[in-house]
């Protein structure tokens, strides 16, 4: 197993408020990894700065062996570290297949305008949204569009995907849907994060869990022993819950 | 087939424009030379306002530096192609340079930012009296030939540089820069994640938007002779260039050309036919632009014009028997 990611006492303050800090951890390539935490725990700034979206306040991101302390986000995007927003980004007044070309042009280094189209295609196979691919993005619906910052992430060749709640605003079908394309884009040996509110689903997909709360990185491991972690159980899930998913899982 | 259209029909208007010296006055001749001289300004701002949705009003900047850079070139003794070069390269650094800084403001904090540059830059020529002449202005050499000769040189050497940055459009409209800046234009966030080194992009569009301002204003100092602030840094040329592009279609290849073709007549009508509504006739334009154009002349649905159209004259006379 090789290492892909390493934080070293990453912090980050936006003002007085920290809203992460001093997180350290070190992800294995070929990993689904769960981030979980409640609202304001600093998920989506941890995000933003292993993507080079804010600036550290202060630690390290070790990616692939090199230092990306100090990189920009489009640098980030080219070195294969992709990522989706929590609300989704599409260039709207491009097609969707223009969408995912830019991706692949731009982030996925491919030659030629014409090569990206051909690639964008590809992907859009993949994800499923080839019948729609002419028409403008923002006509899609909130699922197509998620599978849309999910084609575009594609098509940039990333080593890492940090997914930030793909699944919010789904219903139960759709999530299925989603969780299976996630699976397919892991089988392609794509090192994953992703920020999931919903337990099950970070239950069922996770190798390992990271629990952020107040900015802090209060536990990690795999999804069984994170889930009885009393100081887990304490922050985020809530003791009804630990209980149920225990005996639920005894169950099985 | 579309690109082929484009080519055909900017080719078509061009042609129209370098026939006027054989054909007409010298009158005439003088608003093709505007309306090449516009046309190739309104192509470059295309470059920052329309690809990368960016609201540059910069042009007068770039004219005018263009007109003072040529003009101090020639006075000091550089033939007259070399100090149009020169004045279109020193342009072109200052954009660069200028791009890197104010690039960092977005929308209309980008606007006011960009406006300023004109009155910085035309303050700074103006009290600079010991380079530029200051306020009395300078003298530029003239041109050498008969009245004809000078007014037909001065065309095509504007329809030149139209030629050069309409081609420029081309290129960067199917390019990786042009996707980059349409990218840019639709979600800078998401450029960012996507790859697009969205500061250098900027820098190159800003760049392009001046590169040709500059050649144009130095030729049109070599044209009319002398030059002074007030008219080279005008705030009326830096609002016009724009307002051309939007008349026409911002972003597409043939609408600042169109745009500014139709802007030129019209304002030549007005001109000589209610001298003082001139600057009325702008303001006008603006108005109808923002209600009625939003996307310019060249992204009107005609069809649909055209279907409403037949379908109001045909239920026309039928209203009319039902009433009757
Ligand atoms: N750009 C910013 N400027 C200032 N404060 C910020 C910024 N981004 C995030 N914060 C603050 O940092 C803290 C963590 O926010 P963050 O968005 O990372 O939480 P999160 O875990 O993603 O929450 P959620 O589950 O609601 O998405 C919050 O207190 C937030 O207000
Ligand atoms: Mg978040």
């Amino acid at each position: 197993m090789t290492e892909i990611l390493r934080l070293e006492n990453v912090s980050k303050s936006f003002g007085g408020n920290r809203a992460v800090n001093d997180v350290s951890f070190s992800l294995e390539e070929g990993e689904i990894i769960g981030l979980i935490g409640p609202n304001g725990a600093g998920k989506t700034t941890l995000v933003n700065l292993i993507t080079g979206v804010h600036p550290l306040s202060a630690g390290k991101v070790i990616f692939a062996g090199e230092d990306v302390s100090r990189q920009q986000a489009f640098q980030a995007a080219r070195r294969g570290l992709a990522r989706t927003f929590q609300i989704v980004q599409p260039f709207p007044k491009m097609t969707v297949l223009e969408n995912v070309a830019a991706g692949a042009l731009f982030g996925g280094g491919t030659g030629s305008v014409e090569d990206a189209l051909d690639l964008a295609h590809e992907e859009l196979k993949f994800v499923g949204l080839d019948a729609v691919a002419d028409t403008p993005a923002s006509s899609l619906a909130l699922p197509n569009r998620k599978r849309l910052e999910l084609a575009k992430s594609l098509a940039m060749r990333p080593k890492f995907l940090l997914l930030d709640e793909v699944n919010a605003g789904l219903n139960a079908s759709e999530i299925d849907g989603a969780l299976d394309l996630i699976r397919k884009i892991a089988a392609r040996g794509v090192t994953i994060l992703i920020i999931e509110h919903l337990m099950k689903v970070v239950l069922s997909i996770s190798q390992r869990i990271l629990v952020l709360h107040h900015g802090e990185l209060i536990a990690q491991g795999d999804p069984r022993t994170v889930i009885e972690d009393p100081q887990v159980v304490e922050a985020y899930l809530g003791s009804k819950f630990a209980a149920r998913v225990k005996a639920e899982s005894h169950h099985a | 087939m579309k690109q082929f259209l484009y080519f055909g029909a900017f080719a078509l208007w061009v042609a129209l424009i370098a026939a006027t010296p054989l054909l007409a006055d010298n009158y005439t001749i003088r608003i093709a030379i505007s309306i090449a001289m516009f046309s190739a300004m309104a192509v470059s701002w295309n470059f920052i306002g329309g690809f990368t949705g960016y609201p540059s009003f910069s042009t007068a900047a770039f004219f005018g530096l263009g007109c003072y850079a040529g003009a101090l070139a020639q006075r000091n003794g550089i033939p007259l192609v070399m100090a149009w070069v020169f004045a279109t390269l020193f342009v072109a650094v200052f954009a660069a340079m200028l791009g890197a800084i104010i690039l960092r403001l977005k929308g209309h904090y980008f606007a006011i930012g960009s406006i300023a540059i004109v009155d910085l830059t035309r303050l700074i020529t103006s009290s600079w009296g010991s380079l530029t002449g200051g306020g009395d202005g300078l003298n530029v050499p003239l041109l050498q030939g008969s009245p004809q000769e000078v007014s037909a040189l001065v065309l095509y050497v504007m329809l030149a540089i139209l030629i050069v940055a309409f081609l420029t459009s081309i290129y960067v409209d199917r390019s990786r820069l042009g996707f980059g800046l349409k990218c840019i234009s639709q979600n800078e966030d998401a450029a960012d994640m996507v790859g697009v080194n969205t500061t250098s992009f900027k820098i190159v569009a800003y760049t392009l938007s001046a590169v040709f301002c500059g050649a144009v204003g130095a030729v049109y100092a070599s044209w009319v002779g002398y030059i002074d602030p007030t008219d080279s840094f005008s705030i009326l040329l830096t609002l016009k260039v724009p307002v051309m592009v939007l008349l026409g279609g911002a972003g597409t290849l043939l609408g600042p050309v169109l745009g500014a073709g139709v802007f030129v007549m019209l304002e030549e009508v007005f001109w000589a036919n209610f001298l003082e509504w001139n600057r009325a006739i702008l303001g006008g334009i603006i108005v109808f632009l923002i209600f009625f154009l939003p996307n310019g002349l060249l992204k009107i649905q005609y069809r649909t014009l055209y279907g409403a159209l037949v379908q109001k004259l045909r239920s026309a006379p039928k209203q009319a028997e039902k009433s009757s």
